[in-house]
């Protein structure tokens, strides 16, 4: 049993927060939401430069074969400086699809674009009404000859707007709410048929609702079993929930670095705030809260290499119901210990706050998982 | 980072666990599952079989009968012992006055004392709280005097855990009027059943007698009987508080308890079914379920650092298992009470006399639910321990 970094991981954290010290400021993240697509190209390439965005692909694939705790060490350093740049959706849900199932030539085609920053990916997943259940699928994929058409409308698609190519689920056989049937597809994101509309999201990245229209791929499209990847794309969630359990724990601490550095500025009755005890309690509740978060987002990052499907999956859903709790508590009482200057959009905290916020509701929320690990029978 | 336990460790708590199996007196244990008060007898016997096997006094030094254990094995053990449930080792003798002895007192007082804490010859008592000093300990007033070869002693203590049944005392007095108050403090040691001792039992509302008041009305004490040097008991006491760590968090206890709810939900029935089908029953305790693992996290995060790091200064993360733990701990007694329902209410007319089996179990429930409303306020009240988190962690 062991908490503690290893030495090339210790390099990887500094390495990293060195970057993000140098180039990641808030003067200039509010340049870089201005820029096409809402990101910096620039940045985007420094991470590329610095192995980052090869870091989960195999030594065999162009990696680095970096496993869930380097992508925890990543996601937490991007937390901590709120940035922009499509991470989660380019390497760690659309490199994880093409880790998990796809065939080599697949990998040839779409790997060393991410690895070297030319191209970024997106997950056209959610629907209208299929909230957080991963299998209500009602964007179809019919065969056509060797390849398929594909129609439907997905929503909220997180760098839907500057990916190249969009990871689509689909359905292949059933109705809307089978747990079989669903296929998982490659689609250029030039591809005709394919339209966008883009538009910023409250936490300042972008995203973008996708209509597919008789959109046509060939065989090569297909990642995995096209009628049944309910399990690939569960995991491959899953990871994506664990990324943002870290990237939650990142955004906790310095929102409550932030928050001690102004209340113990804050002057009022002559003092500074932070001298009140009512104010010194809540924040130290918010430091109870974070170190919870920051146990379970270890227990999640671990979790993810359990073997059986079920104990990892429940593990993961509890990590996300403990962070949507602290995050809401800790990003709240950021925003009500700075007072006043936490409701304007000049302060840092409140966009800390609003991507916290924005976590809960990804992937499931804080009810959605407690009643998954209650319908699993616990965690004792 | 690893979660996993060695092959070795793996076979310590399969060595830990069937030694349980094998010597926990079953009683004992049903009680404990039960939440009823064990008889001095009860927790003696037991204490006397950990301390034959040799683990007794099992993170003391090995020269004082300590068994060299790293942290690891240290929270197996609690863990085991808790969760099984076994009665934990008297902690005013194992966990508190003999650190200390062993620590700042002299050859003869280890002598003494230390073989007779680790087998319980002498039941050990703490004399800290006062009527006048919670929270603020350092104003604590009883005073003891020094004339020829005696302390003289007078005073009063409060809350003095199963003092009924003591033979000994550890007492921080104040020795000296004059000093800033935390510089006045002695750390003196003596008999229950000196002359001018009176203990009076204080009913809790759980109805059960676990505190007392103790009075001292010029009790002679062998001047011997201080421990260090006089006027650094305060450092001692704190010594003693922050020497306890990871076993604060009871994490082992909420197990067992979260696993008695589930058993008991899957039985006892609301609207024609088991209560755990429930789905806001089941998802309540699926949170507390949830906020446990994340304490238990935290609890070995703190254990894999000391095993690494070595225990050095108290570590403010003991403020976090304390707040934490006793939070959990509140909430499970608040389950069992929301299972039982209207049969909360019935006092224990049944007793512990088997006569009744149906209702046997419920009785306890809610006095243990009342009973645990201590666990926020023992051992540095939560309000204390975020006191201690604002000012040693984040500088407030």
């Amino acid at each position: 049993m062991d908490f503690d970094l290893n030495e090339e991981q210790r390099l990887l954290k500094e390495s990293i927060d060195g970057l993000l010290t140098d180039s990641y400021d808030f003067e200039q993240r509010k340049k870089y939401m201005k820029e096409k697509g809402g990101w910096s190209k620039t940045v985007w390439l420094k991470l590329a430069e610095q192995g980052l965005l090869g870091l989960p692909f195999s030594e065999a694939d162009g990696g680095f074969g970096g496993g869930g705790v380097e992508t925890m060490i990543v996601m937490e350093a991007l937390g901590k400086a709120l940035v922009l740049e499509p991470y989660l959706a380019t390497v760690v849900i659309g490199g994880g699809f093409l880790r998990h199932a796809a065939t080599d030539a697949q990998k040839a085609a779409h790997v060393p674009g991410i690895i070297d920053g030319s191209k970024t990916l997106a997950f056209a997943q959610l629907e209208k009404n299929s909230r957080y259940d991963l299998f209500d699928v009602a964007t179809t994929a019919k065969k056509k000859g060797d390849g398929w058409i594909i129609d439907g409308e997905k929503f909220v698609v997180l760098n839907g707007e500057n990916a190249d190519t969009l990871v689509v689920t689909a359905r292949t056989k059933g109705d809307r709410r089978d747990k079989t049937g669903i296929g998982v597809f490659l689609v250029p994101a030039n591809a005709k048929g394919v339209t966008k509309k883009s538009y910023p999201t409250q936490d300042g990245l972008h995203a973008a609702d996708i209509t597919l229209t008789g959109v046509e791929v060939g065989p090569d499209a297909v990642i995995g079993n096209p009628d049944d990847s309910l399990a690939l794309i569960e995991r491959v969630v899953d990871e994506a929930r664990v990324a943002l359990c870290a990237e939650a724990v990142g955004l906790m601490d310095e929102s409550l670095k932030t928050t001690v550095e102004y209340i113990k500025t804050r002057k009022q009755f002559g003092v500074a705030i932070g001298s009140f005890q009512s104010l010194q309690h809540r924040a130290s509740d918010m430091f109870v809260a974070a170190e919870q978060a920051r146990s379970m987002s270890m227990f999640a990052t671990m979790a993810n290499d359990f073997e059986n499907a079920k104990e990892r999956s429940n593990a993961i859903a509890a990590a996300k119901v403990q962070i949507g709790k602290s995050l809401k508590f800790v990003g709240q009482q950021s925003i009500q210990l700075h007072g006043g200057i936490g409701m304007t959009m000049e302060a840092k905290i409140g966009h800390y706050f609003k991507r916290l916020t924005m976590i809960e509701n990804t992937f499931g929320d804080t009810d959605y998982h407690q009643r998954r690990v209650a319908d699993a029978g616990g965690l004792v | 980072m690893d979660l996993a336990f060695t092959k070795e460790e793996q076979a310590f708590r399969e060595e830990v666990r069937s030694f349980f199996r094998d010597n926990v007196p079953p009683d004992t244990r049903r009680k404990l599952v039960e939440g009823r008060h064990l008889t001095k007898d009860e927790m003696v016997t037991w204490w006397r079989i950990l301390n034959k096997k040799g683990w007794g006094v099992s993170h003391w030094p090995t020269q004082y009968g300590g068994t060299g254990w790293t942290s690891v094995q240290h929270y197996i053990f609690n863990e085991e012992l808790q969760s099984y449930p076994a009665p934990q080792p008297l902690a005013f003798g194992v966990s508190m006055v003999g650190p200390v002895i062993y620590t700042f007192g002299n050859e003869e007082q280890k002598k003494q004392y230390l073989p007779r804490i680790a087998n319980v010859d002498d039941w050990w008592c703490q004399g800290f709280s006062e009527p006048g000093s919670g929270s603020d300990l350092a104003s604590l007033k009883t005073k003891a005097e020094r004339r020829g070869d005696k302390w003289i002693i007078n005073g009063q203590k409060t809350w003095t855990t199963l003092a009924q049944h003591a033979d000994m005392i550890f007492c921080l007095c104040r020795t000296d009027n004059n000093a800033k108050k935390q510089m006045g403090i002695s750390f003196i040691v003596f008999s229950m059943k000196s002359k001018g001792v009176t203990v009076r039992p204080i009913q809790t509302i759980d109805g059960g007698v676990e505190v007392n008041e103790v009075f001292f009305d010029d009790v002679e004490v062998p001047i011997e009987n201080l421990i260090g040097e006089e006027n650094k008991g305060w450092d001692y006491a704190k010594f003693l508080l922050g020497n306890e760590r990871t076993g604060i968090a009871r994490v082992g206890v909420s197990k067992e308890r979260l696993r008695r709810i589930r058993d008991l939900a899957g039985k006892v029935e609301s609207g024609g079914k088991p209560i755990i089908q429930d789905a806001a029953f089941r998802e309540k305790l699926a949170a507390c379920e949830i906020e446990l693992k994340a304490l238990e996290l935290t609890q070995l995060r703190v254990v894999a650092d000391e095993g690494k790091h070595g225990k050095g200064k108290p570590n403010p993360a003991s403020s976090v298992l304390k707040i934490k733990g006793s939070e959990i701990q509140q909430t499970t007694t608040e389950l069992l009470m929301e299972v039982i329902g209207p049969f909360a209410a019935p006092y224990d007319v049944h007793g512990d006399d088997g006569s009744n089996e149906a209702m046997d179990w419920t009785a306890q429930i809610a006095p243990s639910y009342f009973n645990n409303r201590k666990v926020s306020i023992y051992g540095g009240s939560n309000e204390i321990q975020r006191n201690i988190i604002a000012k040693a962690v984040l500088g407030l």
